[in-house]
């Protein structure tokens, strides 16, 4: 247990002394030979064109934290047995109501930010309660989420401020320590020491010359970051961690074990509510405002990095780091085929041909592992 | 052996009633289990045992009746409270999750936790060890405690969450046809586990179909038919026979009413 001593997760506490082809036989497997696939290929093919220098690093991880923030909290919810189709609206929702309370309603930034996270974990439990009191399956219940919370996005602004994009949040959250925690860029000195020093380049010319073309880590990849470890954690090391692979694996075999598992699937759709309010607020501070289509089928990208990482769409199976790992591989394979020139449209076909690829891979996989027929 | 019968007893059901709905699965059981004893349910399919153990083991809420529980009445919210007091179950259909692993299956709903930076985290050396310990004793060798319950054979999943209720149950101890799956040697185990849990003072409520099962560790014969109690025999009051008659519906239980010595 002492690798356990600090929180930094161990890649996977249970191998141990076991040959080095069971050490590799892992849920993750799938999502660490993809994105070895794909950074491998495109170092191959655009190493040239930016993508590695601070700046194309810097633009890929934004959007791969993306990806992770969202995909963390669907990857517990669909280890726990169920599905959230609601994510996407969700983010639109949430980033509507910061703008409505803070720019429209004129209240501080870090109250509307407050306000809005109760709202999400309040749907979240709606949802929750909703598919575990009906019994439906939790694909319809969210799916109906998916349009009332769009149709609220578009008729609030529409009725209150007669548009459908909210502006003036960044003026509005000038110097709001709430907004900052979403907002804001953490080892700002760091990366001027690193400009100076010539690690990054700086900008030549222009109003920012000298300073570094990469300012500091973004506040969303902190969030990534920390609730991807947050997720593994609790997942792989906690009691509760083990509920949720109960709840998900046979939710009658767990109650009959003791395992509270309607509270395990409530608070897992809390959580995923909460991940996607965390999205809404970075991406409402990154751009000023709110639009009512934000967060468009970003529940099928959530889906997606997660069965990639190896999760059982059916539940009971899976892993945050593999959910991580496919998010990356998501945003790597969206940027890189952008800085390498490829036509947009193909982006869907890799992204099929990668998911087709990575299900195959973690399917056998899975049945080495669980003996499944 | 009957001297053991004389203590109060440590769990009794009164006139326990469960309906599902329109089904009336038990219409006013009462059993009670005394410490040390190994108390056998029998009867037919679709009798009510299982829907019966499960008010014990706080799976289901009895519609009507009352449990007394160490003399005390007794409200199970869940089987978590059961599990609490002591009584654990293997449930006819296992309580065991395939997809996880053996250790994770042990201690699921009872994980031990270790207190790190005041953050209580799953103790899974801890986990690992006992299972692994457990399973030695049953006579089964696992790969590994991170093995998944799923690539288990039907009796080994058996032997797992027997020996996961042996490990927990520390009052009472509840078996759903824990044999129906086991080969020779592993069924002689789980007869011999049973007279040692029940000679540590355990209570043993054992639920069989096999009359040789039953007798060769049974202190007490309740059975069950269309959600009644036929009554209660004592070893010794009555033959491998008449049980094989009673545990085949009851058709001859005019011929057992005597031996039964009138409780039917
Ligand atoms: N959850 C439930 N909902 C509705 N009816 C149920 C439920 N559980 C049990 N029953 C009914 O209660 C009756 C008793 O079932 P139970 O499982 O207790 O039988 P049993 O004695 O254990 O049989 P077996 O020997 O086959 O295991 C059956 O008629 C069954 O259909
Ligand atoms: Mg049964």
């Amino acid at each position: 247990m002492s690798e356990t001593a600090q929180p930094t997760p161990a890649p996977d506490e249970r191998v141990k002394d076991l040959g080095w082809r069971r050490a590799l036989i892992r849920p993750e497997l799938g999502g660490i030979v993809g994105t070895i696939a794909v950074f491998f290929f495109f170092l191959l093919t655009a190493y040239d064109s930016g993508m590695f220098n601070a700046q194309g690093i810097m633009n890929w991880s934004v959007v791969s934290a993306q990806f992770m923030i969202i995909a963390v909290g669907a990857c517990l919810l669909m280890i726990a047995g169920e599905f959230d189709l609601s994510v996407g609206s969700m983010i639109g929702f949430s980033g509507m109501m910061i703008a409505i309370f803070s720019v429209t309603l004129g209240w501080p930034v870090w109250m509307a930010i407050v306000v809005t996270f109760a709202m999400a974990l309040a749907i979240g439990a709606l949802n929750g309660f909703i598919v575990i009191r009906t019994g439906l399956p939790s694909f319809i219940v969210t799916l109906a989420f998916l349009f009332i919370l769009r149709g609220f996005t578009i008729y609030l602004p529409q009725t209150i401020e007669r548009k459908t994009i909210i502006g003036g949040i960044r003026e509005a959250a000038e110097g709001d320590w709430l907004g900052a925690a979403f907002g804001g860029k953490v080892l700002q000195g760091a990366f001027h020491w690193m400009g100076d020093i010539g690690i990054i380049g700086v900008f030549e010319r222009g109003t920012r010359a000298g300073e570094p073309v990469v300012d500091g880590i973004p506040m969303l990849i902190v969030w990534a970051i920390v609730l991807v470890i947050f997720g593994h954690i609790v997942l792989t090391k906690t009691r509760f961690g083990n509920w949720i692979f109960a709840a998900g694996g046979d939710a009658e075999a767990a109650r009959n074990s003791g395992v509270p598992v309607n509270r395990v699937k409530v608070l897992m759709f809390m959580f995923t509510a909460f991940c996607a309010t965390v999205f809404a607020t970075c991406q409402v501070m990154e751009f000023g405002s709110a639009g009512a289509d934000r967060g468009l089928l970003k529940e099928f990208e959530a889906i997606i990095a997660v069965v990639i990482g190896g999760a059982l769409l059916t539940g009971g199976y899976g892993s945050v780091l593999g959910a991580a790992l496919g998010a990356l591989i998501f945003g790597v394979v969206q940027q890189g085929l952008f800085f390498a020139g490829v036509e947009s449209s193909l982006f869907r076909v890799f992204l099929g041909v990668i998911l087709l690829g990575a299900v195959i891979l973690n399917t056998y996989i899975r049945r080495m592992i669980t003996g499944e027929r | 052996m009957n001297s053991r019968t004389t203590h109060a007893p440590i769990i009794e059901m009164k006139d326990i009633e469960k309906h599902f709905g329109s089904v009336i699965a038990l219409a006013g059981v009462s059993v009670e289990v005394y410490p040390g004893e190994c108390h056998c349910l029998l009867g037919d399919n679709g009798a009510g045992k299982s829907t019966f153990i499960k008010t014990m083991s706080g799976v289901h809420k009895p519609t009507k009746g009352e449990i007394f529980f160490e003399g005390q009445p007794m409200s199970f919210d869940g089987p978590r409270d059961a599990m609490n007091a002591g009584i654990a179950t293997v449930h006819q259909h296992l309580a065991m999750i395939p997809l996880m692993s053996v250790s994770r299956n042990f201690f699921m709903g009872n994980e031990p936790v270790k207190k790190r930076m005041g953050i209580p985290f799953f103790d899974h050396e801890y986990a690992d060890q006992v299972t692994m310990d457990e399973m030695r004793k049953m006579g089964i060798n696992l790969r590994g405690p991170d093995q998944a319950v799923g690539t288990l054979s039907g009796g080994e999943r058996q032997t797992v969450a027997i020996s996961r209720a042996v490990h927990f149950g520390a009052k009472v101890l509840i078996l759903d046809e824990p044999t129906s799956a086991l080969g020779v040697r592993q069924t002689a185990n789980v007869l011999a586990t049973i007279d040692k849990v029940r000679k540590q003072g355990i209570a043993v409520v054992f639920i069989t179909h096999n009359v040789r099962h039953a007798l060769a560790v049974g202190d007490r014969f309740t059975v069950l038919n269309r959600g009644q109690t036929l009554g209660t025999a004592q070893r010794g009051q009555i033959t491998p026979e008449e049980l094989q008659d009673m545990m085949a519906g009851g058709q001859e239980m005019v011929a057992l009413e005597g031996s039964l010595g009138g409780t039917v």
